[in-house]
């Protein structure tokens, strides 16, 4: 049963061919036997999944299901679960049991999907490689000693291994995309506003966006429509109808102009990945699109641009874990300020520290004009230059990240080199825009993502160009062969 | 740019980050890499740029104000490192 996708699952919950007891023991028993070669979970919810399952079949018997009914998913650590432990991936929160539902927790909930657990990341998001989570590196599936990418990095490796059919993410720069190239699975980022961040917890609150992540667009989807749509806890949700992206898979792609940034294809951009990139561009030729090359002038700017805004509104929000109401504490306080400075000392792993450090740098009295403003004003180029893009094309594509996975530790030490390998993916977060990532092929045993852009709302033109590649292609039905 | 050590604690005490001693040069040399790195801003003339407040350039929505969320302090509260009647327990503030 792991084999299957969430079509296919839901196909054979509906035809009674098996449970969604059958199949939640199945994963959860993968995820005992498998897991700890990738330490992709934080936390296995045993109990309250074979109970959410036992649920969705009294559901499925009373006819009252939807096609995520009983089909067993996965939450990043970043959504808040009412009652279970949301870390966060960070030491800060290892003791936080979350007193509530995040809305996407809630929305999966209430169409009946089953939580199989929460999946690990780099602490509260910030990193490219899964590396600094408090619960150790999460492996990638299809070579061990390799990241899975990050932030996002457990539930793109825990999908890739087939522990999940499919599983939460986030993006704020790159973090449900890149990590999706990495392990070879399809992510979306929907537009920002798209999803709502209620119970999501807070990194840079202008950049951040949940998305799915699994094996197929057409799980994808599925996914989107179940965790999309107006949610007015959220002061940023979109109030748009959500449409039925699973209705809009198969159309025909002739005609569809794809414009390739040729800022997407220079200096930086590993040859093998660039051979792969362009094999993926020739199968939509075939397919009866038109490739233009276009120009985002400003995309050099984006990386340095981003680590302005997301530090600066990283250290506003991590104001809130102070020591005092929840989360970690250090041992017996001098005072009020040393309850601050060692619970979050010792609380934040180095990377948040140094975010943290230079988001209050940008934003302390005298530097605010010279850093924050700056790179909002920027961030206004950067996103004119699509707006501009999408009056030519229909959809932007490019690699999703210039490189297929490195390995562990090999750019722990070196913060800058780490942000550039989010050099094609930040500039959609700047600009709010939905992005995707889907398997194009490998480099040796890595694979390598295609990465879509589409203009607001598009996401299902996203998915429908997605899916006619993925009909095309078999790149995103090879297993790891270690999970098979 | 070069952070110096006083610069680093200085920041360090703004974010109300302990951090320890033997670490401030491995701060201070990766803050300063970072700052040199976003420094490339300064390369685009932006006098004339607004600065972008909403990637879909939406007013913040309002809503009336009245109480939305139930009453949940005794969750919360569940959680907390101290607590006593129905109060966070912090060091003492004023001696």
């Amino acid at each position: 049963m792991h084999t299957k996708t969430i079509a296919e699952l839901a196909a054979g919950l509906a035809a009674r061919d098996y449970s969604s007891e059958e199949l939640t023991r199945a994963f959860l028993q993968r995820i005992g036997r498998l897991d700890p070669k990738i330490n992709s979970f934080v936390t296995v919810t045993d109990e309250a999944a074979l109970a959410a399952a036992r649920e969705a079949d009294r559901r499925i018997s009373a006819g009252e299901a939807g096609p995520l009914t009983g089909v067993p998913i996965a939450h990043k650590d970043i959504f808040c679960t009412d009652g279970v432990k949301t870390s966060c991936g960070s030491r800060m929160l290892d003791n936080f049991i979350a007193p509530y539902d995040a809305t996407v927790v809630e929305r999966f909930k209430a169409v009946g999907a089953v939580m199989l657990g929460k999946t690990n990341m780099d602490e509260f998001a910030m990193g490219s490689s899964n590396e600094t989570s408090f619960y150790g590196p999460v492996k990638n599936p299809w070579e061990l000693e390799a990241v899975p990418g990050g932030s996002s990095g457990g539930s793109a490796a825990a999908v890739a291994a087939r522990l999940a059919p499919g599983a939460t993410g986030t993006d704020t720069g790159g973090s449900i995309r890149q990590p999706a190239a990495l392990c070879g699975i399809t992510g979306l980022k929907p537009t920002y506003g798209r999803v709502s961040r209620w119970g999501m917890i807070a990194f840079a609150s202008s950049l951040d966006q949940g998305g799915p992540m699994a094996r197929t667009a057409e799980d994808c989807a599925l996914m989107l429509s179940a965790m999309a749509g107006f949610d007015p806890r959220d002061s940023t949700s979109v109030d748009q109808p959500v449409p039925d992206y699973t209705a809009t898979l198969n159309g025909d792609l002739k005609g569809l102009k794809i414009g390739l940034p040729k800022e997407y294809f220079g200096e930086g951009l590993d040859g093998e990945v660039a051979k792969v990139i362009e094999a993926a561009i020739d199968e939509y030729r075939k397919l009866g699109a038109e490739v233009v090359e276009i120009s985002l002038p400003n995309t050099g700017l984006a990386v340095p641009t981003y680590y302005v805004v997301a530090p600066a509104e990283c250290s506003s929000n991590l104001s809130r874990f102070d020591g005092a109401r929840y989360g970690y504490r250090c041992e017996q306080p001098k005072n009020l300020e040393d309850l601050y400075k060692r619970s979050r000392g010792e609380g934040f792993g180095p990377e948040v520290k140094r975010r943290i450090m230079i988001g209050t740098y940008a934003l302390s009295a005298g530097y605010y004009d010279a850093y924050y403003l700056k790179a909002q004003k920027l961030r206004h180029l950067i996103s004119d230059d699509f707006t501009q893009a999408f009056e030519q094309v229909d959809v932007i594509m490019g690699p999703t990240s210039p490189t297929v996975a490195f390995n562990i530790g090999e750019k722990k030490d070196d913060p800058v080199t780490m942000y550039l390998s989010d050099i094609y993916t930040i500039a959609v977060n700047l600009a709010g825009l939905p992005g995707m990532s889907i398997p194009a092929g490998f480099v040796g045993n890595r694979p390598v993502g295609l990465q879509l852009i589409g203009n607001y709302f598009d996401e299902g033109r996203l998915l429908n160009v997605a899916h006619r590649f993925q009909q095309a292609t078999d790149w995103h039905a090879r297993v790891p062969e270690a999970f098979a | 740019m070069e952070l110096d050590r006083k610069a680093v604690e200085g920041i360090a005490h703004l974010a109300r980050l302990a951090i320890s001693e033997e670490d401030i040069p491995e701060y201070a040399h990766n803050l300063s890499n970072i700052l040199n790195f976003v420094a490339q801003m300064d390369a685009v003339d932006t006098s004339s740029v607004e600065p972008m407040a909403h990637p879909l350039k939406m007013a913040q929505r309002l809503r009336d104000d009245t109480v939305s969320e139930p009453d949940g302090r005794d969750r919360f509260q569940a959680i907390a490192p101290s607590v006593e009647a129905g109060l966070y327990l912090v060091p003492k503030v004023i001696e």
